[in-house]
């Protein structure tokens, strides 16, 4: 049985499968009927121990889109509430039998955690604290990869600036594992206290295995300047109690994406952003609601990236023995 | 009378190795000779300890022993039973039970119970703050009197200056040690793991090494001030032993231990979230574990100290940020320290000094770490080549979260003699734990 716990550990055809059907996918979600019947008679259980709107539906939907039997499960009003362990919870609902565990928690490994002691379950990591969310990426990749389907290289060979706090986010850590892997330029745009030293040994990217390149930059000008993509992430209100911005101002100021910036420094770039947005602190509602951004192209290709994930996991129609990491 | 005979003679004490016979009468030495020396009296029990190391009975001077409040994971009776099977003749307990050793009542417990324990001798430590809250000074006169032999609030770090000062001044004038687990915690806010390029990986938040160090120099300036005498429990990074040796140098009364976990293991054990090395102070990285045995081997580290920390699996069988820190070693520790002799890195004398007199010094307890006549008769003897699987089954412990668990171990205590009473012979304990 096969799990998808991240993006690191993916070769790179493992990762072109998973886009490749992703890519069928969207076909099948441009239909009028929207429904086919390929893991009918599956079971997929989605457990959401953590908040949740777009993730949660979004698998909610593909899986009901590709005609398996969908539960949700979440936090409150399950027997979580009622002290139950995590290994408890998910022994119990794999008793039952589900050909996918669709997993979000908020304690980073909880996913890998379950799939260790579930060996018969297939595991899929649907953000896990501030460690990874695979289909994100892989969502964002897709949405990339039908903007530039122009370019020959695809989705290779780009320069992408991810913004804000990098240190909090599995999306980022999600991306910079895919964008490494396709050989682009990956840049960090933030302050030092989102930036720690450690991030270029952290995905070596020092060593000679790695094709990409992982830079630092505390200046957002010159961060995103010549970029194609500008990936914004989402800046935790709390995080300025816990002193790692003087105050939600100023990290504004000093790293809003505003479409005057963009305009002047990557005057041809699109914009990521995962959601919730806070509009007008990391990124402009200019920049948001503009030609630029594929906010919306992203969440309707989740539903699709979830459908391919679920149908290669669920089938088993996988490129090898080993784990899609 | 009983004759240790036959075996090889360790006593860093006396700085003395070879082979020496021991005769022990009541609970003293009566004579150490060499080999064949000693004329047997008739009435004296022969144990003939060929291939083994005798040596001044093990301490270890810093576990947790969980009884009052938490027996299900330890008592008094199978942690000093353990920490006999593991060669220890003596053991010093923390105070983080419940309630919190902080006042004599709790100590006297801890002592009656460890005296029919049929174990290691167990020595409590008293908590330095009233209930281990860092906002009151506990009761240092009662706690010494009733049989506290050091003070420490081990598990959480004195952020309060003022509270270490006055702490520091109340243990010189009783002349114990404050041991001390450094922390500051406002660095370690929800941290599990070492913080490195790794825990960035693996988006689990971290416990710098600038918690335990930053807080290492401000109890060494506070040493200097007050001429308080500081233990430095569990010390794990390398820029910690550089502070130690320099604070040593500069002839203050400092003190440190060290982990067999802290000298063998990098944090790589974590990296597929494995909660049995989850551990406060973190497993930090290969050149922690140089410096840690560089320290341990030029004297900047006194003590070898198993840190024992028994959990029930169900705090540790959970999510790596939820799960218990810590881990048992009272019956890893000898083995795993064996392997550095083995590896060259430390040479025996070394390794018994810093697992017998270093701690008994550092403690105070006088009976422990000589091998001379006259002496209370605490003698362990180790065979050094033993090979044992340490799994559930051998595990005297009533908690077995351990790294280790189901490896390997080579060497073990043969036998164990506490005030002239062996508690452990032929690696087993005597009338299988029943005391008399």
């Amino acid at each position: 049985m096969k799990h998808l716990l991240g993006i690191e550990g993916l070769s790179r055809d493992e990762f072109y499968l998973l886009l490749d059907n992703s890519r069928e996918m969207v076909e099948i979600s441009r239909r009028d009927i929207k429904k086919v019947p390929a893991l009918r008679g599956k079971t997929v259980i989605n457990m959401f121990f953590e908040a949740s709107t777009r993730t949660r539906s979004s698998f909610e939907i593909a899986g009901k889109r590709l005609s398996a039997d969908v539960v949700n499960v979440s936090a409150t009003g399950s027997s979580v509430t009622k002290g139950e362990t995590l290994l408890d919870t998910a022994r119990t609902l794999s008793a039952m039998a589900p050909d996918v565990l669709v997993v979000r928690h908020s304690a980073s490994g909880a996913p890998a955690f379950l799939a260790r002691y579930l060996p018969d379950t297939a595991v899929v990591n649907a953000g896990d604290g501030l460690h990874e969310h695979p289909t994100q990426a892989l969502l964002d990749c897709l949405t990339l990869s039908e903007h530039f389907s122009a370019r020959s290289q695809g989705i290779e060979g780009l320069r992408l600036a991810i913004v804000g706090d990098v240190l909090h986010s599995r999306v980022a850590r999600s991306n910079i594992w895919a964008h490494l892997l396709l050989g682009n330029e990956v840049r960090l745009v933030g302050p030092p206290t989102f930036l720690p030293p450690e991030l270029k040994e952290a995905f070596g990217a020092d060593s000679s295995q790695c094709r990409g390149r992982l830079e630092v930059y505390y200046d957002l000008k010159s961060g995103i300047a010549g970029a194609d993509v500008v990936m914004c992430l989402r800046l935790q209100l709390e995080r300025q109690s816990q002193h790692f911005v003087p105050s939600l101002e100023e990290y504004s100021r000093e790293y809003g994406v505003s479409e005057k910036l963009l305009a002047r420094y990557a005057p041809n770039c699109v914009v990521l952003h995962p959601g919730p947005v806070n509009r007008g602190i990391e990124v402009s509602s200019e920049v948001l609601d503009g030609p630029r951004s594929l906010v919306s192209k992203q969440v309707s290709n989740g539903v699709a990236v979830r459908m391919a994930v679920l149908f290669l996991l669920a089938t088993g129609k996988d490129t090898g023995e080993t784990t899609i990491a | 009378m009983i004759l240790i005979k036959g075996g090889l003679l360790i006593d860093p004490a006396n700085n003395r190795m070879g082979a020496f016979d021991v005769l022990c009468e009541g609970t003293l030495i009566k004579e150490v000779a060499e080999r064949g020396r000693i004329s047997v009296p008739k009435e004296a029990q022969v144990v003939d300890v060929a291939g083994g190391w005798v040596v001044p009975g093990l301490v270890d001077m810093h576990v947790h022993l969980r009884e009052p409040g938490f027996e299900w994971k330890e008592t008094i009776k199978s942690g000093a039973q353990a920490a006999a099977l593991g060669g220890f003749a003596a053991v010093c307990c923390m105070a983080n039970t419940q309630p919190v050793n902080d006042c004599a009542e709790i100590t006297r417990f801890i002592l009656a119970k460890g005296a029919e324990a049929g174990g290691a001798a167990v020595y409590p430590l008293g908590a330095v703050t009233r209930g281990l809250k860092g906002k009151e000074l506990a009761p240092f006169l009662e706690l010494r009197q009733a049989g506290c032999v050091a003070f420490s609030d081990d598990g959480r770090g004195i952020t309060d200056a003022l509270i270490m000062r006055r702490a520091l001044e109340w243990c010189r004038m009783l002349d114990v040690p404050l041991c001390c687990h450094e922390e500051d915690e406002s660095l370690t806010q929800g941290g599990s793991m070492n913080e490195s390029e790794l825990s960035l990986k693996l988006g689990l938040r971290g416990l710098p090494a600038m918690a335990e160090e930053a807080m290492i120099a401000r109890d060494i300036e506070l040493a200097r001030a007050t001429c308080g005498r500081v233990h430095f429990c569990h010390v794990s990074t390398a820029r910690s032993v550089e502070l130690i040796r320099r604070a040593k140098q500069d002839g203050l009364k400092v003190t440190a231990e060290v982990t067999p976990h802290h000298l063998l293991l990098t944090e790589d054990r974590v990296a597929d979230y494995d909660t049995y090395a989850k551990m406060n102070p973190p497993l930090r990285k290969e050149k922690d574990c140089a410096a840690l045995i560089a320290g341990l081997r030029d004297g900047t580290i006194d003590a070898i100290a198993s840190d024992h920390a028994p959990h029930e699996n169900d705090v540790k069988e959970i999510e790596f940020e939820k799960a218990a820190f810590g881990l048992i070693g009272l019956e890893t520790s000898l083995p795993l320290m064996l392997n550095l002799v083995r590896e060259e890195k430390l040479s025996s004398m070394r390794l018994i000094e810093a697992m017998s007199l270093g701690p008994a010094r550092i403690m105070g307890l006088s009976g422990y770490g000589k091998l001379s006549k006259g002496e209370a008769a605490n003698i362990t003897v180790i065979h050094p080549q033993a090979e044992w699987i340490f799994d559930r089954l051998s595990n005297r412990s009533l908690s077995f979260n351990s790294p280790w668990l189901g490896e390997k171990m080579t060497g073990r205590a043969l036998l164990v003699m506490v005030r002239g009473r062996i508690v452990v012979q032929e690696g087993k304990l005597v009338g299988n734990g029943v005391s008399d």
